[in-house]
């Protein structure tokens, strides 16, 4: 069964703009999936609509197969939100936050405190759960909104980028605690704007642009199309002039620095062996860039294009 | 858990919510209406209103106590439900229920029952204050209760419907000023409605609050200016039709969802 089966889904705004243009997506139970895509592109719009804080224009939602529409009680029993932005009372204790919105999906006062403890433990807040929520950090404030979108221990679980301002050490511990969750069968939908963290984590991904969606695959396929990489190598001696090289571009970034593309079709010995011969040595090299990264700006530059003709 | 146990989990979490939210802050939500009321009595029932003398057959006081005590059911009932829900809205968190498998009919339930909560309250404690300032004795316990709680359902919803139409916080001040507050004072709180004019008793037919004044008056004082079935059947009237209308704005997600 799917998670998630969206159809043609489509949202106008009162204004008048047309956010999501007709998308489908579906989710696969026990998936990790990344839904990635610029900002404005319609990201939080759909995931408005799986959650019913946004009313849909036209199209179908299904989640664990109880239809939006029909059963909205048993859609949302199955999901756990985690939104963009914080969205709890600011003058309320961390843990009542918790208790109550427990409470809400009908856990009774004891057995939501029992959860809500485990799950503020797991995120480590437990021991501020008699401080304000206003008074925690912004990084606190994000962990908050995930140990209550778990109290009622959701199917599927949405995370609207959750690790926006979070520090290094703190954004690797979720991405442990996320992979545990989905490892011990939540289904989580991730969106987020640090692509490594999507190709690290996320099995199946789709990318949505200007409300359409532009790709929809598996990670590791995706990766495969990747067609040039582009890698920047350090050099032992400062370079004057660059060398011919047979095949390969370069382009000098400063005295020690090159870039080069390597076509997916060419062997990067073969590069190596020119330079060799040239006499220049290579300390280190890198990627230019994340590798998913690079594949998603050539995708939007196509869409873009595309779009104009 | 089956359904209803979870339904009553979710009406007792945002009942309680509301409840602690005011009695917290009792400083600002019930202190105030019993200050008020102590000085209404003291200027209108004991300054002026020695000078004013009978109407309907008691003095001025004790004619005016009834309206004084709903004037404080139905502003602190409607003010609950008001600022608790907008700001839900305005910091979003009401979302939290939005994203929850509770029934709007629960989430209106909870929030009307912590209205009414605070409504009641406060009108007792104004109750009490009266007594002390007047030598009322009730006439109908029973009926009065029953007036307190159906004024402060009804301005319950009222409050509701304000706060899912406001879009700020000034949006929440104008109703209370420029609609209730009129409509109290004209309701017959300080008079007797026989001392208007042929067409002014009849414009103030249309108004609500006349019959729930009325209702109340005949629960602690014995009279009316009107029908006791007809003063009931009205204010049911309206309790049905604003629930109906807010149960359609919360189906709808006006002033909610986007
Ligand atoms: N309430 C609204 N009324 C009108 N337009 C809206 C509303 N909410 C969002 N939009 C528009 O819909 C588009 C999609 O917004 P959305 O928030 O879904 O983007 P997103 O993909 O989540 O972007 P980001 O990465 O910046 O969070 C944007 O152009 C936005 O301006
Ligand atoms: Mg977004």
């Amino acid at each position: 069964m799917n998670a998630l089966a969206i159809s043609d889904l489509r949202k106008v705004y009162k204004n008048g703009f047309e956010a999501l243009k007709g998308i489908d997506i579906n989710v696969a139970e026990g998936d990790f999936f990344a839904l990635l895509g610029p900002n404005g592109a319609g990201k939080s719009t759909a995931i408005g609509i799986i959650s019913s804080l946004v009313n849909k224009t036209s199209g179908q939602v299904e989640v664990f197969g109880h239809d939006l529409d029909k059963d909205p009680e048993a859609v949302k029993s199955c999901i756990g939100l985690v939104p963009q932005e914080f969205n709890f009372n600011m003058w309320e204790r961390i843990g009542e936050i918790v208790v109550n919105q427990a409470g809400f999906y009908g856990i009774p006062r004891k057995e939501a405190w029992r959860r809500a403890e485990a799950s503020l433990k797991q995120l480590d807040l437990w021991d501020k759960r008699n401080q304000m929520s206003r008074t925690l950090s912004g990084g606190m404030k994000r962990r908050l909104m995930i140990a209550r979108a778990l109290v009622h221990r959701p199917k599927l679980l949405i995370l609207d980028e959750p690790t926006a301002g979070v520090d290094i050490e703190i954004r690797r511990s979720m991405w442990a605690f996320m992979s545990e969750l989905n490892a011990q069968g939540t289904t989580i939908i991730l969106t987020t704007h640090y692509l490594e963290e999507a190709e690290s984590l996320c099995r199946n991904i789709a990318i949505i642009n200007q409300g359409r969606i532009v790709e929809n695959t598996r990670m590791d396929q995706l990766l495969r199309q990747l067609h040039t990489e582009t890698f920047v190598l350090n050099l032992r001696d400062p370079l004057a002039d660059l060398p011919g090289l047979d095949g390969f571009q370069l382009k000098r970034l400063d005295e020690q620095r090159i870039e080069v593309a390597i076509n997916s079709d060419q062997s990067i010995n073969h590069l190596f062996e020119q330079l060799t011969n040239k006499g220049v040595g290579i300390t280190s090299m890198r990627n230019k860039q994340n590798r998913l990264e690079q594949l998603f700006i050539n995708m939007l530059e196509n869409s873009r294009n595309g779009a104009a003709q | 858990m089956t359904r209803y146990s979870r339904y009553w989990t979710a009406f007792l979490t945002i009942f309680t919510k509301e409840l602690l939210r005011f009695t917290r802050i009792w400083l600002q939500t019930i202190l105030p209406p019993a200050i008020t009321t102590t000085l209404y009595y003291i200027i209108f029932g004991n300054l002026i209103g020695s000078r004013i003398g009978e109407m309907d057959g008691f003095s001025y006081i004790d004619f005016i106590v009834p309206g004084l005590i709903l004037m404080a059911v139905i502003t602190n009932s409607y003010s609950n439900v008001v600022s608790s829900f907008f700001s839900s809205k305005y910091q979003h968190h009401v979302e939290e229920l939005i994203i929850s498998p509770v029934p709007n009919w629960i989430i209106l339930a909870g929030y009307v029952a912590g209205g009414v909560s605070r409504g009641v309250l406060v009108g007792v404690t104004v109750t009490a204050v009266s007594l002390f300032f007047t030598d009322i004795q009730v006439q109908s316990y029973g009926w009065t209760l029953m007036v307190f709680v159906l004024t402060a359902i009804l301005f319950s919803l009222a409050g509701f419907i304000n706060a899912v139409y406001a879009n700020s916080f000034d949006d929440i001040t104008i109703v209370p000023t420029f609609i209730l507050t009129p409509l109290t004072y004209l309701g017959g709180v300080f008079y007797s409605i026989n001392m208007l004019p042929e067409f002014w008793q009849q414009v103030s037919l249309a108004n609500p609050i006349l019959y729930m004044v009325n209702a109340f008056r005949y629960g602690l004082l014995g009279v009316s200016d009107i029908s006791m079935v007809a003063a009931l059947g009205i204010v049911v009237l309206f309790i049905l039709a604003l629930t109906t209308f807010s149960l359609m704005l919360l189906s709808r997600g006006i002033g909610i969802k986007t």
